[in-house]
């Protein structure tokens, strides 16, 4: 019975403060459905999803599951109705097993049955086609194992409901294959699922059945085959929008940065980047792709100078980088803007207005024992109309103001330093699409002016689309540089998971 | 009931909040002051009244409101930093060191010329006991809380020693103690109160225009809200925090001097005399700005001098003013709560959503 209603949501309202997160959401799921929910960021899909996790509680509304009235009190009461969530960051013990993951926090007699326990976990994975040995030790494991284990644990807790928060952010496209067969082996074995995402192509590959959101209220929902991406654009933006993506032709000019050998180590004394080599050029966009944590960070840091480089050079036009302050990087005109999982860890003081955030790097140029602030609120203000940041003025708070904003605050303030090498790492990263456009087109400008952009970026379509070339690096090593009017996301991807490809010559 | 995060707080809101949790632990305390058998109105106009009841007892009050106040500038610097500076009694002390050993070596030097030194020796004094913990804490990642706090102790202990040992002062019939300044070691009075109170308010005005008009109050301002930012803006933030630390203690060290100049007039243990963990308090209620740790410390001083007038009139322990102090700042900074969030009854909620 396909039809049978597992998840039925109506009416919810939650509100923040003075945000209404959700308003009279409705929302249903059946057995056997993989039912994507799709919307920009701050639309309530995870709002939404936590009150089925037990983590909020719904202000008004009724929830039911498995068609009776339900009311959640708390994740423990959600594991007990059969609903599994599946975090974006994983929540496992590292120095354990797999095994040792599952049971941990389950009730049960004293002693541990070992051996029914190996069973039934072997007949799950058996039967969901799972790749994981429950023997082994988390911290050997690679991410898309590490996400099976969490498949593992919900689906050994006995859930019929499964909810998967962003599963793809940090899978390399054949692990999101891999992922894909497993969500699809799940359906057919009676499960409901709700995937959450804003990636328009998998909501296509994956899903019976979407429905959208949009500022807390619900738009409407489709069968997937029905509908198309550019309609669920435009559902979830609210009006019509260009997809595409400029990649304007640039004469590329002289080399900007020579990295060479680079070689770096952590605290404790992991390498984090290995023999990393590349070249950047005036006028060009190089993307750099590669899981998350796969010393993107740290590539951005030992650039500007805020990571201590072990061995290797950095060349910027003809004197060396290695050993210089901060401070003499940023006036050689290289810039760096990292945007961090929080938005404001670096980059950006959040209690501080656009004018003292905007005096960070420039104060160093005025001269003096006092501080010239009036000059820089002329700036931010010319700064708001350009870049069409909302803010109610120059001296507001910058973490008051949406994540977009604020993005497009700390772009702006690096852009407007004139620089001639601009790193920018994730500078999409939780944008609408309006907003994520705003930004190519910015950094589009830059390239057209001669600048060298390095673009660390999570989309690889976007970096197909945007970059001239694509740097490949894996676990701290480049893998591969391709020229990206030339190459595929398979092969992208492949380099991603670490593999070189036979014969392939480092795009130039 | 429930709690929601705040996000329409605005200054004036926080500061009636501010003002009510006072008032609160007034009302509070009133309880704890009936249980001794007294009225509490009776015994706050009575501190008041020692506080201001007459000419001589207002010098006495603001002769405490000026080191409370210079104190919790010093330490106001070093806490916008988020480097908790507990260690202002020690820079006291050490201020009140350097100071006096000028006092006591050189009292052959006219006035004009000794009471700058001895300025100058104390900020110096108190600005390089602070410097020690800011060293530690930006070269080895110490503890700064704790390690200002150990300070402290180390302080007294070597006034104690020369107290004691190799100051003693032999023309006092071995009772251990400092020699009493010279004349030309004692800060002059203007109005009836020494001079440090105009000291006090030039402070106030250099420290609140280099805070907030300043690169160094910016630099100050942007490593305590975030180190990392800062060391992207390129900022030396080793330098920043050694010499906002130093200015810190450095003010505090000038408190010494002054206590020991212009108030005891001599070097004793009894120099710092809690000022520097009660001026942690002044700071805090102030929040961090420079402008309002002046009617704070008054409100202080007049609960210290007030505090011991009550002691004689209703022969009610010194102590019962602590009591005070110490509700305040419970209640105060329970009050923070109230300024973050606000209570919400459900049925209120839904309306609102509905």
């Amino acid at each position: 019975m396909k039809d049978q209603v597992f998840v039925k949501m109506e009416n919810i309202c939650k509100t923040f403060g003075t945000v209404k997160a959700n308003d009279h959401i409705n929302f249903e799921v059946n057995k056997g459905e993989i039912h994507a929910l799709l919307g920009e960021n701050g639309a309530g899909k995870s709002t939404l999803m936590n009150m089925l996790s037990g983590i909020y509680k719904p202000d008004s509304g009724s929830i039911y599951i498995h068609n009776t009235p339900t009311k959640i009190g708390s994740p423990k009461e959600s594991i007990e109705k059969g609903i599994g969530m599946i975090h974006q960051h994983y929540k496992l013990v590292e120095v354990q097993t797999a095994k040792e993951n599952v049971i941990m926090g389950q009730k049960g007699s004293f002693f541990l049955h070992r051996k029914k326990l190996s069973k039934d976990l072997k007949q799950i994975i058996d039967q969901f086609g799972l790749t994981v040995n429950p023997d082994q030790k988390i911290y050997d494991m690679s991410i898309g194992e590490k996400q099976a284990v969490e498949i593992l644990k919900v689906l050994y807790r006995g859930a019929d409901i499964l909810i998967m928060d962003e599963p793809t952010a940090v899978l390399t496209p054949q692990e999101t294959k891999k992922l894909f067969a497993i969500m699809r082996n799940m359906a057919k074995e009676g499960c409901a699922i709700i995937i959450i995402t804003h990636k328009l192509n998998e909501v296509m590959e994956i899903s019976d059945k979407v429905t959208v959101l949009r500022k807390g209220t619900t738009v409407g929902t489709l069968i997937t085959k029905e509908t198309t991406p550019r309609a669920l654009t435009d559902l979830m933006v609210g009006k019509s929008v260009n997809l595409s993506i400029e990649r304007p032709l640039v004469d590329r000019g002289n080399r900007l940065l020579k990295v060479d050998k680079l070689n770096a180590i952590d605290q404790e004394h992991v390498k984090v980047l290995k023999d990393i080599s590349f070249e950047l050029y005036e006028g060009e966009i190089l993307g750099v792709a590669g899981v998350s944590g796969s010393g993107q960070k740290e590539l951005c840091e030992t650039i500007a100078g805020l990571y201590p480089v072990k061995s290797g050079e950095i060349i910027y036009k003809d004197e060396s980088l290695i050993g210089k302050s901060p401070r003499s990087i940023i006036k050689k005109g290289i810039s760096m803007s990292f945007i961090p999982e929080d938005r404001l860890g670096m980059g950006l003081v959040a209690s501080m207005d656009m004018v003292d955030n905007y005096l960070l790097k420039e104060h160093h140029n005025q001269k003096g024992f006092f501080i010239k602030r009036k000059p820089i609120e002329e700036i931010c203000k010319k700064m708001i109309d350009t870049l069409e940041i909302k803010t109610p003025g120059v001296h507001h708070p910058v973490k008051q103001l949406s994540g977009g904003n604020i993005q497009k605050v700390l772009i702006g303030r690096e852009i407007d330093t004139n620089p001639n090498v601009l790193i920018t790492a994730y500078a999409v990263r939780g944008l609408d699409i309006g907003a994520t456009h705003t930004i190519y087109d910015l950094v589009n400008e830059q390239k057209k002016k001669n600048v060298g952009v390095l673009f660390i970026g999570e989309d690889l379509d976007v970096l197909l689309e945007l970059c001239d070339r694509i740097m490949v690096i894996c676990q701290g090593e480049v893998t591969g540089i391709v020229y990206a009017n030339q190459t595929t996301r398979e092969e992208v991807g492949l380099m991603m998971a670490g593999e070189r490809i036979e014969g392939m010559v480092m795009a130039q | 009931m429930r709690m929601i995060k705040r996000t329409d707080m605005t200054g004036k809101k926080a500061a009636i909040i501010r003002i009510v949790s006072i008032i609160a632990a007034f009302l509070f305390t009133s309880v704890f002051i009936s249980a001794l058998g007294h009225s509490p109105i009776n015994v706050y106009f009575s501190m008041v009244e020692g506080a201001f009841g007459s000419a001589h007892r207002i010098r006495d009050t603001f002769t405490i409101t000026i080191p409370l106040v210079v104190t919790s500038i010093g330490i106001m610097i070093a806490f916008k930093m988020k480097f908790w500076n507990i260690g202002a009694e020690g820079q006291i002390i050490v201020g009140a060191l350097a100071a006096s050993y000028l006092a006591l070596n050189y009292n052959h030097l006219p006035k004009m010329v000794l009471l700058p030194a001895m300025f100058l020796a104390g900020f110096v004094g108190g600005g390089l006991w602070a410097l020690i913990p800011a060293f530690f804490k930006v070269q080895f990642g110490t503890n700064e809380t704790i390690f200002t706090l150990m300070m402290n102790y180390v302080a007294l202990k070597w006034v104690t020693y020369l107290q004691y040992g190799p100051w003693k002062d032999p023309g006092s019939l071995g009772f251990p103690k400092i020699a009493n300044f010279t004349d030309a070691a004692i800060m002059p009075k203007l109005f009836g109160v020494h001079v440090g109170w105009i000291i006090a308010i030039i402070l106030v005005i250099i420290i609140t225009i280099m805070m907030n008009y300043s690169k160094a109050g910016y630099e100050i301002a942007v490593v305590g809200e975030s180190m990392d930012t800062a060391k992207y803006a390129g900022m030396n933030v080793k330098k920043v925090i050694l010499s906002a630390l130093f200015i810190s203690g450095g003010i505090a060290g000038i408190v010494g001097m002054m206590q020991a100049s212009a108030v005891n007039q001599t070097l004793s243990t009894q120099v710092a005399a809690g000022y520097g963990y009660t001026a942690i308090i002044t700071a805090w209620l102030s929040g961090l700005k420079a402008a309002i740790i002046i009617p704070v410390s008054l409100l202080f001083a007049i609960m210290i001098k007030g505090g011991s007038f009550i002691q004689t009139a209703y022969q009610i322990p010194q102590s019962a003013a602590g009591i005070l102090q110490s509700v305040i700042l419970f209640f105060v900074i329970g009050s923070e709560f109230f300024i973050q969030y606000k209570l919400v009854r459900n049925s209120v909620m839904e309306k609102e959503v509905a």
